[in-house]
């Protein structure tokens, strides 16, 4: 980083719209939004699963392709895989430096995480349009 | 002619702190659940599948070491959870205190541990009751 004095723009003409991941706040906003999601989404997985528990493979697919829990899983994948994605990028970016590595791995993340989402949301749609 | 920058003194100088071990416990529970929620994921497909596939994952998560698997993604889901509001409470500004900060995290600690056992507890006798 260039020494304070040697440029006329303002540090805060610098760092708007750009920062270590050169997108401004984006991403930490959107980690917080998916956190607070999180919470009411992560209780309702918790019942979802409790409520399962124990019971045969006829009633779970009727359980979890009725419309409201269905519905409920859905943004639970949702919110999750994308508060996932942020998370493990902050750790990609604090711990592997070099470039091509962490290109590398920022791109596993982002292959990993859409997979997972997907998978998961062809799953919970199968099961509520029973095909 | 700039003067080098001082470096910060790295994570193994410094005593560990109950808030600085939460801090990286809130880092590892978060790489554990991206990891778990191939579980999830897995459990979904398998239930969209056929009753077979439903009959394996069952038995997996059935099993002692699927139940242990299953219990130490129970606890890192909350833990990360309650770590999280922690967060958004100290997003707001406040919680920064010493005491308030141990304060917050003994509790984030305690909660984790004591609403893991109570889900399972209730959770192991559904099962039990069912079987």
């Amino acid at each position: 980083m260039k020494p304070e004095g040697s440029s006329i723009r303002t540090p805060l003409a610098r760092v708007r719209g750009l920062g270590a991941a050169h997108s401004g706040t984006g991403h930490f906003w959107r980690q917080r939004l998916t956190a607070v999601a999180n919470v009411p989404l992560v209780i309702g997985f918790v019942v979802i699963v409790a409520s399962l528990l124990g019971r045969n493979h006829a009633a779970v697919v009727q359980v979890l392709g009725s419309p409201f829990v269905a519905i409920v899983l859905l943004l639970f994948i949702i919110s999750v895989t994308t508060h996932m994605r942020i998370g493990m990028q902050v750790i990609i970016e604090d711990y592997v430096h070099d470039d091509i590595p962490k290109l590398v791995c920022l791109l596993a993340n982002t292959f990993f995480t859409v997979a997972v989402a997907l998978t998961a949301i062809y799953a919970i749609l199968k099961l509520s349009f029973g095909v | 002619m700039p003067r080098p920058r001082p470096l910060s003194p790295h994570l193994q100088i410094y005593r560990p702190t109950l808030t600085m071990t939460m801090s990286i416990v809130h880092r590892i529970t978060g790489m554990g659940l991206y990891f778990g929620t191939l579980l999830v994921t897995w459990w979904l497909l398998a239930a969209s599948s056929s009753p077979n596939a439903y009959a394996s994952v069952e038995g997996f998560f059935g099993s002692f070491f699927g139940r242990l698997v299953l219990f130490g993604y129970t606890w890192a889901l909350i833990h990360h959870m309650l770590g999280g509001i922690r967060h958004l409470i100290w997003d707001t500004g406040h919680g920064f205190g010493p005491h308030e900060r141990e304060w917050l995290a003994r509790a984030t600690l305690v909660g984790s541990v004591g609403l893991t056992i109570l889900l399972w507890a209730i959770g192991l006798l559904v099962v039990g009751g069912s079987r």
